[in-house]
């Protein structure tokens, strides 16, 4: 079980992608794994062909859990000479479900763990599930039941249902969704607190004048189907990546008392889901895409993030974070870094505002970039060095659609 | 498509970009983007979602004259096949 996530100890297999003897490559979608936050798609580290499934869908476990083996590095190798690369299981208690005992407990929300199984060994049979969802209920939980709109099936208690037990459902937010984004609103709170906490934070702006990717976008998009238009939000984002590798002290992390310095820029873009909560999926080695490959990513993860399948390595520990307003939001942004990392660099609303050239004032697009940094890791200095820097490449977009430095 | 059955494509495209909107209230005359709060994806996605359904491509230049129900509706019209 990966870790997708540094508060993640425990993940459940929703579905497995792959079977015992396929061939699988790096990066190929091995399984979709349940984080609380999130249904995740892990994807594959290694080359190979899959030798066990060794936890079932619908199981629970905790990270570092082996979940499948790999035979011989490749076909041919394998079949030549099969040699199971990892056999070693830390078994916690694992409980096999047949999936008709699962598909009806989950229709039915009944957690099988909590199940007493009649079968040989213990086994849940259909009638252990069955009887669970037959329970007694007292009129007033069946009263409150209605009145809340309470699915009494998902109501957890030990004996009859009674009305305090519905009452617990119908106070809290009873639905996965919910549950996950009331889970994510907590180690939201929890991270930023620690933040504010432990990082002295220092604050700049720099208003960035966006005439030229303005220009050089019109004339990018003109002719171009939709899906292939870039937006002002991927040339900016593609600026910061490139600027966070020219100035130190931004891209990296606060670790035992020290700067670590990230070798690549791992970009985190803060991605708020409608309904409430925010993810922040990773972009990694932002500064080596061009603009249009940052389009293409910005535009995945965006909506990877929103329809809940973010991939597992869209969720590795970002070395940067950047949050924007997006069109509809406030002239400036002024954040709260992520620990363990340094900076969190703000995106404004692009908007027209009056700017002074060459003596004249005109109306010209512009948006407003700001830096929250830590003040461990760097001072004013670089973090002015760095904004300019970004604005620097904002001035000549057309020298981002070639490949970044890698 | 008539004007009718156009409005209903437009408020289809938008309820899959904003599903938990009540889009029976959306004013006809108010922007989009603002009413619903519609970021540079979601407006992407409501671009192609109307071309992929209607044919009709929607360049940059027009985004101001789909901003709101009623101009996208009528742009749509004016420009269907």
């Amino acid at each position: 079980m990966p870790s997708l996530g540094a508060d993640m100890d425990a993940g459940t297999i929703v579905e497995w992608k792959v079977h015992p003897g396929d061939v699988v490559h790096r990066g190929d979608i091995l399984a979709v794994i349940d984080t609380d936050k999130a249904d995740i798609d892990a994807e594959s580290f290694e080359e190979g062909v899959i030798g066990e499934l060794l936890v079932g869908e619908g199981e629970k476990v905790p990270v570092g859990t082996v979940l499948a083996t790999f035979l011989g590095a490749d076909v041919a190798q394998a079949t030549a000479a099969p040699i199971p690369e990892v056999v070693e299981v830390p078994a916690p208690e694992q409980r096999v479900f047949s999936p008709l005992v699962r598909h009806l407990a989950e229709r039915e929300h009944v957690d099988l763990h909590t199940v007493h199984g009649s079968g040989p060994g213990g086994a849940i049979r259909r009638a252990d599930v069955e009887a669970m969802t037959r329970r007694r209920v007292s009129p007033r939980a069946r009263r409150l039941a209605a009145a809340h709109g309470v699915d009494l099936a998902g109501v957890p208690a030990t004996g009859p249902i009674t009305g305090a037990d519905v009452e617990a459902v119908a106070g809290r937010a009873p639905t996965r969704t919910e549950d996950r984004q009331q889970t994510m609103q907590q180690r939201t709170a929890a991270l930023m607190e620690r933040s504010n906490r432990e990082i002295p934070h220092y604050y700049l702006a720099l208003d960035c004048e966006l005439s030229s990717v303005i220009a050089w976008l019109d004339e990018r998009n003109t002719g171009v189907a939709p899906r292939e238009r870039v937006v002002p939000g991927a040339v900016i984002l593609a600026a910061i990546s490139r600027a966070a590798m020219e100035v130190r002290g931004f891209n990296g992390w606060w670790q035992d008392g020290a700067y670590v310095e990230s070798p690549t820029v791992q970009l985190g873009c803060v991605v708020a889901l409608r309904g409430g909560g925010l993810l922040v999926p990773v972009i990694a080695a932002a500064e080596t895409l061009t603009v249009a490959e940052t389009m293409a990513a910005m535009y995945g993860s965006v909506e990877r993030a929103r329809s809940g399948r973010l991939r597992s390595s869209e969720l590795v520990q970002p070395s940067i974070t950047v949050s924007s307003l997006g069109d509809q939001g406030a002239d400036a942004v002024y954040g709260v870094i992520y620990p363990p990392q340094v900076a969190l660099v703000g995106v404004g609303r692009v908007g027209e505002r009056a700017w002074a050239r060459d003596g004249l004032i005109g109306a010209r697009p512009v948006v407003r970039l700001t830096l929250a940094a830590d003040h461990r890791a760097s001072d004013g200095h670089q973090g002015s060095r760095f904004l300019r820097a970004i604005e620097r490449w904002l001035r000549d977009p057309a020298t981002m659609d070639t490949k970044g430095q890698s | 498509m008539n004007e009718n059955e156009l409005r209903a494509v437009v408020l289809d495209v938008l309820g899959q970009i904003a599903p938990e909107a009540d889009l029976g209230d959306l004013d006809p005359s108010g922007q989009l983007q603002e009413e619903l709060d519609l970021d540079s994806i979601n407006f992407l996605d409501f671009v192609s979602g109307l071309h992929d359904r209607t044919g009709v491509d929607i360049p940059e230049r027009a985004y101001p004259e789909v901003a709101t129900l009623t101009g996208c509706v009528q742009y749509l019209h004016a420009h269907a096949a």
